[in-house]
């Protein structure tokens, strides 16, 4: 199980909106695809997936405001 | 290997952005190390991704009349104009090799435009807050990026003729009910694209130095 984080994106950057979400709770992910879409200021950020598996949980949904580290979803890895 | 600069001229803003996301993903694998794309757009709104489409005064078919189309893209910020009197730049910039630091990204874009309005004798600023840049409490410069990979991509319009202005009277810019100004009517003359293009790429090359040159 891999939990997907709202990372650092920069000085002062404390929350940020999630502005679009590439994949819904089911769906099969990889590494590195595109997650989801985070906005702050005048600026999105696309949050690769960390992690190959099955996008199990998703916690916050468009519009919502995230902090920085807060867990936005999880992902359950690939058993093989 | 130095960065690129593409010129694509007048362009339709959806091939514009195609070209964009083939260059971006040409940076992020480190086929080039950054780029520049500068162009000029045919008339349309566009709205970023948590725009109200309420900041559009005029329904469809009104805009349609007046030869504007309206797209949703992904970057930041909220409804924008662009016309064929801007000088639109997006730079394809990959900031591991500046910061991964998005706020620092868009003051540095900034402080780019308010030096390259400075060539003209122009005190443009920022302003703590509004991003943009600003010349006399009026936007004379747009700023609204994306970034994926760590690499951005859209960018920023700088208003430059006075031609098309009138248009963004059909928007409310940014979400704000803020005037707009170019550098024709700051100036009270006339100024030509191709003589200001170089200067502008000067100033992102004096202001990004490692970030356009490293990797690739």
């Amino acid at each position: 199980m891999v939990k997907v984080a709202i990372p650092e994106l920069g000085e002062g950057i404390t929350q940020v909106t999630v502005s679009y979400w590439y994949f819904k709770a089911g769906d099969k992910v990889k590494k590195d695809d595109d997650l989801m879409e985070l906005v702050t200021d005048k600026a999105t950020f696309n949050l690769p997936s960390p992690s190959s598996g099955l996008l199990s949980e998703v916690f916050f949904h468009e519009g919502d405001t995230a902090k920085v580290g807060d867990v936005v979803a999880i992902i359950a890895e690939d058993a093989g | 290997m130095g960065f690129k600069v593409f010129d694509l001229g007048l362009v339709d803003f959806m091939q514009a952005l195609s070209i964009q996301k083939k260059i971006l993903q040409e940076v992020v694998v480190g086929i080039l190390p950054s780029a520049l794309i500068l162009c000029r757009h045919y008339p349309v709104i566009t709205l970023g991704r948590l725009a109200s489409s309420a900041n559009i005064k005029l329904n469809q078919e009104a805009l349609l009349k007046n030869g504007i189309v309206v797209y949703r893209v992904e970057r930041g910020g909220d409804v924008t104009y662009h016309g064929p009197g801007q000088l639109v730049v997006y730079p394809i910039i990959n900031l591991n090799y500046l910061t991964r630091d998005i706020h620092y990204f868009l003051r540095r874009l900034e402080e780019v435009a308010v030096s390259f309005l400075s060539g003209f004798g122009l005190s443009a600023s920022k302003i703590p807050g509004k991003t943009g840049v600003w010349l006399g409490g009026k936007k004379i410069v747009s700023v609204g990026i994306a970034v994926k990979k760590w690499v951005t991509f859209h960018g920023m319009s700088i208003n430059i003729s006075g031609q098309d202005m009138a248009n963004f009277s059909f928007i409310r810019p940014c979400g704000m009910d803020i005037e707009m100004v170019s550098l024709e009517q700051a100036l009270g003359e006339k100024v030509a694209f191709e003589k200001i293009k170089d200067r502008l790429v000067s100033e992102f090359k004096e202001y990004f130095p490692s970030a356009l040159t490293m990797g690739g």
